[in-house]
């Protein structure tokens, strides 16, 4: 049975137009999502911003109710029986928020620790086993103000398991660390569910998903687009080429013509510091490099390079694809909105 | 949850916040402050002609000011700060039930306001040379606390609804003078017109106020004292009761974050 079942989730904000009328607006956050995480599997939810990662994390932790569909998690409705499964699951999101700064680390693990119903007997060694797994021992009783971003960070990790959860949410746990702490962070990730916990993670990173994931699922729109392995999705642009080159000035006016080349399945300008990238990804034996190169006459091109496609570039195309079918709807639909919301459960 | 868990996570808790309380030096300084004008403010509106037990009865009246303010505007104000800082959600996602995270929030704001209480006495005495003798110290020693636990209970009441309302830190505020002229702190009720004796009556701190009144300058404090906890103890049955379904709207209309 899985540890957490999503059934035709949705989420739909309503936003007063003013404060002074009761006009508000909808906007639909999460469009009916379907996946299933296994017990003691690393699922990763994938998705550009605003795709709906974060409300169906908030949904399935009980911070937010579904408008329509239905969730569990081990078992429990999330609507239903929301204290059962606070018990039984953690939450840890990246950022600077979510601390009490003025406190010591030592103080903030204690409060939560409390809160989350851990015994005074085993409280103090929970949380020096915590400190020790996150690298702070020696750091508790500093002021939280005074930590890094890493630092913080691995504190939010420190709080979310003081329960032992059994299940973990990660929402963007690796959002602005340096790479050193990022690595460390995916380490300590990676030996969660080597023990066991069944992780749900959203990134940005793909490496990252790529590395630690079991399964993906990219949402896009409020909808899920594509879920399998890391090595499914590859498949689905892996019998086709990457072309990268390297651009050293407006390489716009040429993307819209090699968008709509024969052979090219996408083709997207990625900035890359002093220059921009233009990445091209071509239909399986489709020559495109020379095509492109002359459609960049006068632009001055350096490095060119062919490729496999990575995660990055299923998932691209994916977020790609799913943003030209949801124009294209908008188009054909002038408020925007695509069904009535239902009514709000419970 | 047992009994014994939830007085350790209401201490433990009500400790956590007293102790963030003491770590903001402006803070401090405004509550440490505070008093001292509401108290001055009122020697001085009191002191023209009339005698010692009058300005005590000011003192008295100033004193619970304190309290009142650093409850009622510095508790729906901690709420708020939470979901500022990212908190409040993470503090209703643990698996305690939500009045027993907001009620330690409270009684810390109300434990500071005891400082307001014996500040004011303090500097009536030591500045204004006030006689602060009191006629019956045990009641007197009773009605205290029991008014600041009931003022903390009416701040637990404005925090439940500052979780639903992004905006209802501004109850406390909105509130704060009101209460000091409907509750009778700085004058009698009694000159106050007839409509808003209702108001006066369904307010705490207007029989807490009377019960150390009643006990500091001689009368019957009991009855006053048993108002006040018993409408401490409704508001706290109120907020109880209403926390599930304001958490409730809360999720269902997503304000438990800013974004």
């Amino acid at each position: 049975m899985p540890v957490i079942e999503v059934e035709g989730l949705r989420r739909t904000y309503r936003t007063r137009t003013s404060p002074w009328k009761r006009a508000a607006r909808e906007v639909e956050a999460v469009k009916g999502v379907d996946f299933a995480v296994e017990r003691g599997e690393l699922f990763g939810l994938l998705g550009p911003n605003g795709a709906g990662k974060t409300t169906t994390i908030k949904m399935l932790i009980t911070l937010l109710l579904p408008t329509s569909g239905r969730a569990s998690v081990l078992g429990y409705d999330v609507v239903d029986d929301p204290r059962e499964v606070r018990r039984r699951v953690g939450y840890v999101f990246g950022g600077d928020r979510g601390l009490y700064e003025r406190l010591s680390a030592l103080d903030n693990l204690r409060y939560f620790a409390e809160l989350y119903g851990v015994s005074a007997r085993d409280q103090k060694a929970r949380i020096g086993e915590l400190l020790e797994l996150v690298g702070l021992t020696g750091r508790e009783e500093e002021r939280v103000e005074g930590y890094s971003r890493g630092m913080r960070q691995r504190l939010h990790v420190a709080r979310g398991l003081l329960h032992k959860p059994e299940v973990l949410f990660l929402d963007e746990p690796s959002i602005g660390l340096d790479p050193v702490g990022a690595r460390e962070l995916r380490t300590t990730v990676s030996d969660l569910r080597a023990s066991g916990t069944t992780v749900l993670l959203t990134t940005h990173y793909m490496f990252e998903a790529d590395e630690l994931c079991d399964r993906i699922a990219v949402i896009a729109g409020g909808r899920i687009v594509a879920e399998g392995t890391p090595a499914d999705l590859k498949g689905r642009v892996g019998e086709g080429t990457v072309v990268e080159v390297e651009v050293f000035g407006d390489a716009g006016a040429a993307l819209r013509e090699v968008q709509t080349m024969t052979g090219v399945r996408s083709a997207a300008v990625e900035d890359r510091g002093h220059a921009q990238s233009l990445v091209v990804r071509a239909e399986p034996g489709a020559e495109v490099t020379q095509r492109v190169l002359a459609l960049l006459t006068g632009v001055p091109v350096g490095r060119v390079a062919t490729r496999e496609p990575t995660l990055e570039d299923a998932y691209v195309e994916l977020v790609g694809q799913t943003a030209e079918s949801d124009a294209a709807a908008a188009a054909g639909e002038p408020d925007g909105v695509e069904d009535e919301p239902e009514e709000v459960r419970a | 949850m047992t009994p014994v868990g939830l007085l350790r996570v209401l201490a433990l808790g009500w400790w956590f916040h007293l102790k963030m309380l003491a770590r903001s030096a402006f803070n401090g300084v405004l509550q440490v402050l505070w008093p001292l004008f509401f108290a001055t403010i009122a020697f001085l509106m009191y002191g023209l002609g009339r005698g010692d037990r009058a300005l005590l009865y000011a003192a008295i009246g100033a004193s619970v000011m304190g309290v009142w303010s650093a409850v009622s505007t510095s508790a729906s104000g901690a709420v708020q700060r939470e979901r500022w800082s990212g908190t409040l959600e993470l503090l209703v996602a643990a698996p305690v039930p939500l009045p027993a995270v907001l009620l330690p929030i409270t009684t810390a704001m109300a434990t500071v306001g005891l400082y307001a209480m014996v500040a004011t006495l303090l500097w009536g005495r030591f500045l204004f040379g006030i006689d602060v003798s009191i006629e019956h110290p045990l009641l007197f020693a009773a009605s205290v606390p029991v008014t600041v636990l009931s003022i903390g209970m009416l701040g637990f009441l404005l925090s439940v609804t500052v979780v639903r309302y992004r905006s209802g830190w501004a109850l406390g505020n909105a509130f704060e003078l009101p209460v000091w002229l409907v509750c009778g702190f700085l004058v009698p009720i009694g000159i106050l017109p007839d409509w808003v004796r209702p108001i006066s009556w369904v307010l705490a701190p207007t029989w807490g106020v009377r019960a150390i009144r009643e006990s500091a300058l001689g009368g019957q404090p009991l009855p006053d004292l048993a108002l006040c906890l018993l409408l401490g103890l409704v508001y706290l049955a109120i907020g109880v009761l209403a926390a599930e379904s304001v958490l409730a709207s809360a999720r269902r209309n997503a304000t438990l974050s800013l974004s």
